[in-house]
């Protein structure tokens, strides 16, 4: 196996606040691996860094042995990278499937293109890519009347058209129903599985973590400090410490999912 | 050297009381988020209100009592603006209550022409301060150093209410966070009020007290409309200090160009408000304004599709009933037709950047007025046939589109608007006083179209074709991939970006396009007219195009068009009444009250609701 995505010494500032501090790690190809920690534990910092919408303050991002620190986010999509925002971020004058339409036509590379109608390109695309994730009845609806699961689920939709290599998801399941994140996650966890995508998440919920990882990742107040397979997390004690200290269980119920979120935009 | 101090006095002087009405606007700004184009007219107000005072209210006490009177009689006006005009309209989209606010521009100046006359008025000399100090040899009016020394108490005056009062700590929450003070229990819309009054009253007070230097007249309004919004850009709108240190800039600035560089001054204060803004996007002192800051209030903007066949039909049955104006109509209408097809066209290039792309410009008569003089320069010094000026007019608008929109896109919101409104003016400036060239005021005259086309009844169908086809064609870029890119970079810049969608490059391009489009329409409208002058290219022009698509509906794919139908034609209709502005000023606040989801949204509704057209699938 090789690694898709290498991160060497990876940090950012925000003035004191280390809001990620010097996190190393590498994803192999094929592998479903998450990212989990505490709220402000700097997960979407790191998201941001490693899609090109925030600038580390030091480190390296590899893609398949190239270096991506530095390439604006559309240059990092365009080499095989996908992700989804811990808040949605769709366009909401659009229906649902020219949202995803609208990524195959800038994956084609006709975003200057003023000949076609572009509602009727890639549609048939797009309608499979819509059935992937289970909103093909919803094609038509027009996005900003959609529930929030819908949306995430759409984002996914989204992010996949390109064919990525690498999906990168903050908190795929946030604001859904129990039943819908286990679909979520089980979805993806198909989708890694049969079209060889590799996948770093975040999550809160712990089940749905345990249930599907291949290997699980703690980050705490922007340290790595622990990475091992999910059964070396569960029994970790510097981690149970962590989340038992932090008020936090391993029960999807208590968990802080449903908090107010906060994102910090590209630049 | 004793010159230069006198110069440097009287800027400073000078800077009193724009530092009163620009600081007026930036609070409003900053806790309303109204771009308050009438402040201009408040501080008309303040000098004529404080020149009828200073008639009863005698000696020294009466002078200064007058001033303050004024302040707060336009303060209380402002209040019952606010009150009539602007809450009804808060719950509108995003920056359609500037439309309002232009009504009451128009309004304002009519009345104050009923009240005072149209001739301007001397402003009387303060009691007491009638004579001249002589600093270094050089004479310095006593009420300048007045003005001088004045200004601070009012600067702190007004920043020790905003920083250390209750209702102060009030405002500056607002300013940051609205939502908040709402969660507070404080009644908003009273602070809304409240400082509305606090900001007309400072606009009044600086009409008032710059009476003496500058007395009273009807074009005030307009006169320092730019330079305020210039100094509130520059200092970073919201920002008090920033606004003082603008003001001083600026006003020193201006002193010192009318002796060393005349021909300059109009331009000057642009140049440096675009050098700060290249530097510092947000002004001196601003912050950056958070994306969806404004809160998109209002419904959802709908999805877009290609009109139905009804529709079609419908648009195919005017288009005929545009054709037989010449077989039915006389030669008035022929002409009237002509403008209202080029105007459209116009409001329609607007309406393709604002509407889809986002992109707020108070500056778009820049191409129309460019794509005309681009024209007529070429017939008046190369003898280009009318066909060639044609197509030269739209590349040279959308060459200077190119230009302008690389320097503009560096910022957003409010200052991208400020930003194309600057380069409006420093195009217009350029026009107006390389007169040797342009014809300055003069304008450049005797461009006709060939004889082929110089029958109105052959200008005409050439008009309607131009313009119909380009309206169709901003209309086809709407649905084409472009135009869907554009509207992805502006429902969510971080998702385009995250999808391969340069988002800066993609609005350059539709500025430019839209640019072009609006160059397409100057060209044809200096061989209809024959002549062009630089009003072509003012602000008053910018402003119209701006009201059309808000009053024909932004959110709608043919609001620019419709808007501008509808607005010059009954403009025509109005202006052979004496007092026009008022009645459209009138109507421009009542559309914006009872419609404001301009005109094609609310037909739009309406069409929904008796079956006409089929309802949007979804409803919240
Ligand atoms: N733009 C910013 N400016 C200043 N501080 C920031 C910024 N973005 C994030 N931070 C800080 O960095 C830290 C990490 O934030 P981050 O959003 O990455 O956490 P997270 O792990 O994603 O949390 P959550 O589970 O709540 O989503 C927090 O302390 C946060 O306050
Ligand atoms: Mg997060």
């Amino acid at each position: 196996m090789s690694a898709v995505l290498t991160v060497e010494h990876l940090s950012r500032a925000f003035g004191a606040i280390k809001a990620v501090d010097d996190v190393s790690f590498s994803l192999e190809q094929g592998e479903l691996l998450a990212l989990i920690g505490p709220n402000g534990a700097g997960k979407s910092t790191c998201f941001n860094m490693l899609m090109g919408q925030l600038k580390p303050t030091g480190g390296l991002v590899r893609l398949n042995g190239e270096k991506i620190t530095g390439l604006a986010p559309r240059q990092i999509w365009r080499k095989g990278v996908g992700r989804t925002f811990q808040i949605t971020a769709t366009y909401s004058s659009m229906t649902v499937v020219e949202n995803v339409q609208m990524s195959l036509i800038s994956h084609h590379r006709r975003i200057y293109s003023m000949l076609p109608y572009a509602h009727r390109l890639y549609r048939a695309r797009a309608l499979a890519l819509l059935d992937t994730v289970g909103m093909a009845d919803q094609a038509d609806r027009h996005c900003a009347v959609l529930a929030y699961g819908d949306l995430k689920r759409l984002e996914l939709a989204v992010a996949l058209a390109h064919e990525p290599k690498l999906l990168l998801m903050d908190e795929p399941t946030a604001g859904m129903a129990p039943r819908e994140r286990i679909a979520l996650m089980q979805l993806t966890a198909d989708i890694v599985r049969d079209q060889g995508v590799s996948c770093l998440f975040t999550e809160h919920d712990m089940d749905v973590v345990f249930a599907h990882a291949h290997r699980i990742m703690v980050l705490n107040r922007g340290q790595l400090i622990a990475n091992g397979t999910v059964d070396e997390i569960r029994n970790n004690p510097q981690v149970q410490e962590v989340y038992l200290g932090g008020g936090m269980l391993f029960n999807p119920a208590d968990g802080p999912a449903g908090t107010p979120e906060r994102e910090t935009g590209h630049a | 050297m004793g010159l230069f101090l006198a110069q440097l006095l009287t800027g400073l002087a000078n800077a009193g009381a724009l530092f009163m009405v620009a600081s007026g606007l930036s609070l409003i700004f900053g806790v309303t988020r109204i771009v308050n184009f009438a402040h201009g007219s408040f501080y008309m107000l303040g000098a004529y209100v404080g020149y009828t005072l200073m008639q009863v209210l005698p000696g020294m006490v009466g002078f200064w009592g007058a001033i303050l009177l004024a302040g707060i009689i336009v303060g209380l006006i402002g209040v019952i603006v606010e009150i009539c005009v602007l809450r009804p309209v808060y719950s509108a989209p995003e920056l359609f209550q500037l439309v309002a606010t232009f009504g009451v521009i128009l309004v304002i100046q009519d009345l104050t022409l009923m009240i005072w006359g149209a001739e301007d008025l001397l402003g009387p000399r303060a009691p007491g301060l009638k004579g001249v100090v002589r600093i270094l040899d050089e004479p310095v009016p006593q009420y300048d150093l007045a003005l001088i020394a004045i200004t601070p108490f009012v600067a702190f005056a007004l920043w020790y209410l905003i920083s250390k009062t209750r209702v102060g700590i009030l405002v500056r929450a607002a300013t940051q966070d609205r939502e908040m003070v709402g969660a507070l229990g404080v009644n908003q819309s009273w602070l809304f009020t409240g400082v509305f009054f606090l900001g007309c009253a400072l606009a009044g007070l600086g009409g008032a007290v710059q009476l003496p230097k500058g007395g009273a007249d009807l074009l005030m309004d307009f006169n320092i409309l730019t330079s305020v919004f210039v100094v509130v850009v520059i200092g970073g709108m919201g920002s008090l200090p920033g606004a003082y240190l603008a003001a001083v800039i600026i006003s020193v600035l201006n002193v010192f160009g009318v002796s060393y560089m005349p021909q300059s001054t109009l331009v000057l204060m642009f140049v440096v408000m675009v050098v700060v803004l290249i530097f510092r996007p947000f002004g001196l002192f601003g912050k950056e304004e958070v994306a969806g800051e404004h809160g998109q209030v209002g419904e959802p903007e709908r999805p877009i599709k290609p009109a139905g066949l009804r529709v079609r039909m419908l648009v195919l049955a005017g288009l005929v009933l545009l054709g037989l104006i010449p077989v039915l109509g006389s030669n008035f209408a022929e002409v009237l037709a002509t403008d209202i097809l080029i105007f459209c066209l116009f409001a329609a290039s607007l309406h393709f950047m604002l509407g889809q792309g986002g992109l707020v410009s108070f500056g778009h008569a820049a191409f129309f007025g460019g794509g005309a003089y681009v024209a007529a320069l070429l017939v008046t010094y190369a003898d280009t046939p009318m066909e060639l000026a044609m197509v030269l007019a739209p590349l040279g608008a959308g060459l200077a589109a190119v230009v302008i929109g690389w320097v503009c896109l560096r910022s957003t919101g409010v200052y991208f608007a400020m930003l194309t409104l600057a380069f409006a003016q420093l195009l217009w400036s350029l026009v107006f006083q390389w007169g040797d060239i342009t014809g300055g005021d003069d304008g450049l005259v005797n461009i006709w179209p060939s004889a082929w086309a110089s029958s109105n009844t052959v200008f005409f169908y050439l008009a309607l074709v131009i313009c119909v086809g380009g309206i169709l064609l901003l209309r086809h870029a709407a649905h084409s991939p472009f135009g869907y890119a554009l509207r992805a970079a502006r429902d969510s810049a971080r998702q385009a970006e995250a999808m391969g969608i340069h988002t800066k490059r993609i609005q350059w391009v539709a500025f430019a396009f839209a640019g072009a489009m609006a160059g397409i329409a100057g060209g044809l409208f200096v061989f209809s007219k024959g002549s062009v002058f630089p009003n072509e290219l003012e602000i008053a022009r910018s402003f119209d195009a701006l009201i059309v698509v808000f009053l024909g509906g932004v959110k709608t794919l043919s609001g620019g068009w419709v808007g501008g139908a509808s607005f010059e034609a009954v403009k025509d209709y109005l202006t052979r009444f004496e007092y026009w502005r008022l009645a459209l000023g009138l109507l421009i606040i009542g559309v914006v009250i009872l419609a404001p989801e301009g005109i094609v949204g609310s037909l739009r509704k309406l069409g929904e609701r008796i079956g006409f057209l089929n309802a949007a699938e979804d409803k919240r």
